[in-house]
């Protein structure tokens, strides 16, 4: 298959492009949740979205929460912002950081003032904010502005054999294309680490590779009561046939097909090594995950199931695929690509590759994927341990 | 081209996956290897479900499963070829 040039995406003010259009409401902590989902529900064209964090964090805690605010507000997913916290002083560390990408970015702070004052404040801004994005049309953009992240869930045998492979297939593909692309789940490569760090390009990713996993395995020998195995692998993936975390890892692993990535990122951290594949340092949980890769910047993802993974993202169209037969049949709503014909060998894996990358075009272009036709918003911040 | 019942990821690898959505015991199944498109055959012991792994050769307490090419676990229960492999015979080497 000859593989377009182009996608329909919407461009931004600092050369970014955008799958999506979005308005977004963004709380900086738990208790501005109800003010931004009373704006959402005021203004169409808006979404609020509402997580559990933002208070008394410190350290480098503090610090994940703001790159993950900020990250998310700068996707260019995103066409506009309004950002509301309780006080003033952090909410405006958040409206500064989005402005530097030059897209509309408003703050509300809601202390001495209340919420339903507030509520009529953001509301008259998120009204301008929606009506102006509404404007805004899609153009021709190149290849290269697609930010392609992965994660795999609900995995299950059929996730190595052929879902997986079929990411991977998509990667060597488009990465010649100067495409960013994005793995994670530094727990679910135990088993598959001395492998994986073998596909750094440089001596230095390498190196970055091994110290991120060596502190991640140290933090879960030290809090593990008795070992992983209630949790990797889940009880899905057994039912699915995972009997280990090493057969989980190197089917995970498959993928970056023949990729090497070039880079390390922080969780939620933009790359700045140019087009290519990052490795980011994230939880195995799907939603937080995603939600990390997103506020890195990535705008379009994909996701391989087994059992049935039904994940979605409120900025970042999670396109789903799965090589599992009865997975395609029964849970045929949630499936964006079926590739179980693999399986059956009636379809080999570059067809698969192929059929992927069609499908990721045409989300890209506007096609709503099924988790966004469903009203699967999951916005998870990743919390590295308590508050003070 | 005969119906695949099981595919082997690796020529190496000392367990396959069924394909189909379920093995009965004593078939006579038919077995693809994806990195060199080989054939070969084997007969199921136990009734074995889609995605679950048969052993293709006999494997004693303490070896290793190899899949992928790769070490995936030791097995702790000796398995016979033909058999499931599984939770109930093969145990991760990590945690």
């Amino acid at each position: 298959m000859e593989i377009p040039k182009s996608f329909l995406g919407y461009k931004r003010e600092n050369g970014r492009a955008g799958t999506r259009n979005h308005v977004i409401i963004l709380p900086v902590d738990d208790i501005s949740n109800a003010c931004a989902e009373a704006v959402a529900n005021n203004i169409k064209g808006t979404i609020a979205l509402p997580h559990s964090y933002g208070r008394l964090q410190f350290g480098a805690d503090l610090e994940l929460h703001f790159r993950t605010m900020i990250g998310t507000g700068k996707n260019p997913n995103v066409a506009a912002v309004i950002v509301v916290g309780i006080e003033p002083k952090w909410t405006k560390r958040i409206v500064d950081a989005i402005a530097t990408t030059g897209k509309p970015v408003e703050g509300f702070s809601i202390e001495g003032v209340g919420d339903i004052d507030t509520i009529a404040k953001v509301s008259k801004k998120a009204q301008e904010f929606s009506m102006w994005a509404s404007e805004k049309q899609r153009e021709e953009c190149p290849m290269s502005d697609l930010w392609i992240s992965v994660k795999c869930g609900e995995s299950d045998t059929t996730s190595g054999l052929a879902s997986n492979p079929t990411v991977g297939n998509l990667m060597d593909k488009l990465e010649p294309l100067g495409v960013h692309l994005c793995f994670g789940e530094t727990s679910e490569l135990t088993g598959a680490e001395t492998v994986c760090e073998k596909r750094g390009k440089t001596p230095e990713a390498q190196a970055k590779f091994k110290k991120t996993w060596n502190d991640y395995n140290d933090f879960i020998l030290k809090e593990a009561t008795d070992d992983l195995s209630e949790s990797q692998p889940t009880a899905g993936n057994i039912a699915g046939g995972l009997t280990t975390i090493e057969e989980k890892a190197f089917g995970n692993f498959q993928k970056i097909g023949g990729c090497q990535f070039i880079d390390v990122l922080e969780p939620a951290e933009e790359p700045t090594k140019g087009a290519g594949l990052y490795f980011m340092d994230t939880s195995s949980a799907a939603a937080e995950c995603v939600t990390l890769q997103a506020a890195g910047g990535f705008n379009i993802h994909l996701f391989p199931t087994g059992q049935g993974n039904i994940i979605g993202n409120p900025i970042e169209p999670v396109i789903k695929l799965t090589a599992n037969p009865l997975t395609a049949k029964t849970m045929s709503e949630h499936i964006d690509v079926d590739v179980s014909k693999i399986l059956s060998r009636e379809m080999n894996l570059s067809q698969a590759g192929d059929e992927l990358i069609k499908s990721t075009l045409k989300v890209a272009n506007g096609r709503l994927t099924c988790a966004e036709a469903l009203g699967h918003k999951e916005f998870v911040m990743t919390k590295l341990y308590r508050s003070a | 081209m005969s119906n695949t019942d099981i595919i082997i990821h690796d020529e190496k690898d000392n367990v396959g996956v069924v394909v189909i959505e379920k093995i009965n015991p004593h078939k006579d199944c038919n077995c693809w290897i994806m990195e060199n498109d080989k054939s070969v055959s084997i007969q199921s012991k136990d009734e074995i479900p889609l995605g679950h792994k048969i052993a293709m050769v006999d494997l004693n307490e303490g070896d290793t499963i190899l899949k992928y090419g790769h070490d995936i676990g030791k097995v702790v229960k000796s398995i016979k070829k033909g058999e499931h492999v599984h939770v109930h015979n093969v145990k991760t080497k990590k945690w």
